[in-house]
Order: structure tokens, then C-alpha cells, then sequence
């Protein structure tokens, strides 16, 4: 069947079997490599993207139910900046060892940015504990959240608008 | 494992629904149990009806005395739903228990209820608030209470061509006390043991109609119904919990499973049922 929806700004129309998930068809269908498949069945957390905004895990979604859609990769993400100041805390801290949940870990971290500003380390923790990293221990993946959180609070000030969803989500 | 070969349709109106739904049609709602099994090849559904895009079954209201939770309602939304704060609180305790972010955001209450999972948080809430279940089948709709909705493991009262069209829970009054507790491996895994309880607390500190539900320990949500007959009428206080941990022995048959035997599992809810009365003690509540 036909689909056309928005990836990464880009407006985009395929054919897709209806089997085909949302994963294989950002990485087989349009090279959106960046986006890993791991487990396949919703537990690893290395597919995680964002539709309509919010994130989910793409390799439990059709990529056919999304017509109209809009999908955000790591590809996007990185192309607009949102999450820089992360990426390099990533890099700093030495959170990315073998790369492979690394995608997917941005994603779910950004995520916190944006809704969960004032996360401690045990929200960041609880928030991260749908997405596995076999190599670095998790240490170093949170310290690199949690630096980005801090650094943010102190050169944005509270009440400036940023993460406009933060009061919304509530959580 | 890749999917196996299937067909898809997306149904936009109940009449459409019911047109799409015959032999080999499998519903898919927010997908995140079903497209699992389809991935482990447990099930091969000849064609995904989907039906996100009906807007019959959304919405949460407060209307004729209930609050009505739309089928479609995902866990995200209900974890942050005003009205389901204020008259299903115990709705929005369990929310952060279901899985991990980003399956909350897709999840639905109406998939979660149909898949009946018996270590699920959302059929135990269920049964613990008494619930009905509204469904819809073409040309009308019937309720089913939430206690007879769930007959056995992983199967439900739904018959062929009804689905669930939203789920009704009775208003909390204020002297209600509810929370949801659970034993997990790790932070999102289903529970090992879980305990959704409910009872109401009078100014005399008498306890009634405790709903004391666990999941996790049998073929569906249990309700824990010689516990819950040794807390009624009584005042809450140590002695109660421990004549409602002593009932609770006739009431959990649990069957030995990867975590462990079935006495560690019986242990587990006595420590739950505990840890739950405890929080509802006067002492703990002005603690808090």
C-alpha cells in the first residue's frame, strides 16, 4: 500500500508491504541507517524514534499505519541541533562504547530533556531503563544526562519557555 | 524474526469496523503486545484491522456518574489525565508501572484489557476499582463487569466481532484509599507479584469494601476475596493486616514460573498486601 508522511521534514511517498515495520522501513526503504534494529520485539529500546513527537519503540509500529504521520530519526534530531550540547556530553563522558544503543539512548534522553527537566538521576535512570547498553555500565550514559540537564538549568533560566511541553506532560 | 506476510486495513468508523471484521482479522490498537508476537511468530493474523483512527473510541469523560475511559486512551495520556487523577487515582499510580516510556506513548487500555495478561497493572486496576467493560459488536453494545470479563489466562469474555469500546470506573468518593505496588526484576518488566488494592477508609478508621487484586500470581487479576472478607467492618490497624496476610493464604493458588516457586510468590503478596494496608494506616498518612 501507498503511505506518505513526514520524515525529518521531508515529505515522503512509498510503497509498503503492510509487514513491514516502521524500523526497516526508515532503514531499508530510505537509508535512515542511524536508527538500529536490535531485539525487534519492543525490549532493547535501539529503535526508538519519535512520531508525532513523542517517542516510541519503531520496531512496534507499522510503518503502513502511519500515513500522515511525522517521523523524527537521530539523522533529524542531530541535523537540528536540539541535542548537541548532549551529543558532546556523550562524547566527553565516554557514554558511547560499541555505538549500538546509542541512537536510541539520544532519543530516549532527549526526551527527558524536553519533558523532564528537573529529572534527578533515579528519574533518569527509571526514564532510560527501556533502552539496554551492553558495555558502558549505564554510569557514564546518565552522568552524560545529567550533565546536559544541569548545564541547561544554568544557562536557561527556569521559566524562560524551553521544553514548551514540560507543564503539559506533567510527569 | 521478521513478521510474517499479513494484510492491513485501517478502519476510520465502527460501521466500517464491523464490515472489516471476519475470518483472520485481528484487531490492532496501539500494537505493542501484538506486533511482539507477530515478531515471535506466535501469532499470524491474515489481516491487522486498525483502528486508531475510529473516534468513537476515545475520549475520557465523567458522564452519568462514571468516568469513562475511551478504549483507545493510551497509557501516556491516562498517567496525565486530570479526570482520571481525580476519580481513578489509582489509575494514574499504575501508569508509571507499564513498561517504559516509550511504549506508554503508543499503548492502549482497551489493548491491554483485551490481551488480559495476567501480570498486566491494567486488568488488576480493573478488577480492583470494579470496572465494567463497555463492548461494541455491530448493531449494539453490552457491559460486563471487569470480575467476569477475565475467565482464564489470556482469555476474556469478548466473543467474535465485539471489541472493547471504552471502560467504566466508579468515582473515587473521598474517604477511598488506593495504590498499586509490585516485585519486578527490573524497572518496567511485568511483575512477579503485584498488588492493585482498593478499599474505602471511614473517619472511624473502619475499612469497607476492600478490592485487594493481585497480578502476576494466577491465570488473570485475583481478587483476593478471603483477605478482603477479614478487613471488612474493622478498624485498620496492625492486627487487621495481619488477620488479612493469614486470609490471604486461601486466596493464591500461584503457579511456579521463571522467577520462582509458588511459596516465594504467596511471601511476595503477604509483604505487598502489608506494605499496602501500611500506607493507608492514619500514622503513615500523617508521616507523610
Amino acid at each position: 500500500m501507498m503511505i506518505t508522511l513526514t520524515v525529518n521534514g521531508e515529505r515522503v511517498t512509498r510503497h509498503v508491504e503492510p509487514r513491514r515495520h516502521l524500523i526497516d522501513f526508515l532503514r531499508l526503504d530510505l537509508g535512515l541507517t542511524g536508527s538500529h534494529a536490535g531485539c525487534e520485539h519492543g525490549v532493547c529500546g535501539a529503535c526508538t524514534v519519535r512520531v508525532d513527537g513523542e517517542i516510541v519503540r519503531g520496531c512496534l509500529v507499522l510503518a503502513a499505519s502511519l500515513d500522515g504521520a511525522e517521523v523524527t530519526t537521530i539523522e533529524g534530531l542531530t541535523d537540528s541541533g536540539e541535542v548537541a550540547d548532549l551529543q558532546e556530553a556523550f562524547v566527553a563522558r565516554n557514554a558511547a562504547q560499541c555505538g549500538f544503543c546509542t541512537p536510541g539512548m539520544v532519543m530516549a534522553a532527549a526526551d527527558i530533556l524536553r519533558h523532564h527537566a528537573d529529572a534527578d538521576r533515579a528519574a533518569i535512570r527509571e526514564h532510560l531503563s527501556g533502552n539496554y547498553c551492553r558495555c558502558t555500565g549505564y554510569q557514564a550514559i546518565v552522568d552524560a544526562v545529567a550533565a546536559t540537564l544541569s548545564e541547561r538549568a544554568i544557562h536557561t533560566p527556569a521559566d524562560a519557555g524551553r521544553g514548551d511541553r514540560t507543564q503539559e506532560a506533567g510527569r | 524474526m521478521k513478521w510474517p506476510a499479513l494484510g492491513y486495513l485501517r478502519a476510520s468508523s465502527l460501521d466500517e469496523l464491523w464490515r472489516a471484521l471476519g475470518d483472520g482479522a485481528q484487531i490492532l490498537a496501539g500494537g505493542q503486545t501484538l506486533l511482539a508476537t507477530l515478531a515471535f511468530r506466535l501469532s499470524e493474523p491474515g489481516t491487522l484491522v486498525d483502528i486508531t483512527r475510529i473516534p468513537e473510541l476515545r475520549g475520557i469523560t465523567v458522564t452519568g456518574g462514571v468516568l469513562r475511559v475511551g478504549a483507545l486512551t493510551r497509557h501516556a495520556e491516562l498517567g496525565r489525565d486530570a479526570l482520571v487523577a481525580r476519580h481513578a487515582p489509582l489509575l494514574t499510580q499504575a501508569v508509571p508501572h507499564i513498561a517504559h516510556p516509550a511504549i506508554r506513548n503508543r499503548g492502549t487500555i482497551g489493548g491491554s484489557l483485551a490481551y488480559a495478561d495476567p501480570a498486566a497493572e491494567l486488568p488488576a486496576c480493573a478488577v480492583a476499582l470494579n470496572a465494567t467493560l463497555v463492548l461494541a459488536r455491530a448493531g449494539g453494545e453490552r457491559r460486563i463487569k471487569a470480575t467476569e470479563f477475565f475467565t482464564g489466562l489470556l482469555t476474556t469474555a469478548l466473543e467474535p466481532g465485539e471489541i472493547i469500546a471504552a471502560v467504566e470506573f466508579p468515582l473515587a468518593g473521598p474517604s477511598q484509599r488506593a495504590t498499586i505496588l509490585e516485585v519486578a526484576r527490573r524497572s518496567g518488566d511485568y511483575a512477579m507479584a503485584g498488588l492493585a488494592a482498593v478499599l474505602d477508609l471511614g473517619a472511624d478508621g473502619r475499612i469497607a469494601s476492600p478490592r485487594l487484586t493481585f497480578f502476576g500470581v494466577g491465570e488473570g487479576p485475583v481478587l483476593a476475596k478471603n483477605a478482603n472478607a477479614a478487613l471488612e467492618g474493622r478498624v485498620l490497624d496492625a492486627a487487621a493486616i495481619a488477620a488479612a496476610q493469614a486470609a490471604l493464604e486461601g486466596d493464591l493458588d500461584p503457579p511456579a514460573d521463571l522467577h520462582g516457586p509458588p511459596a516465594m510468590k504467596r511471601h511476595l503478596c503477604r509483604v505487598l498486601l502489608g506494605r499496602a494496608l501500611q500506607s493507608f494506616t492514619p500514622a503513615t498518612e500523617q508521616a507523610a
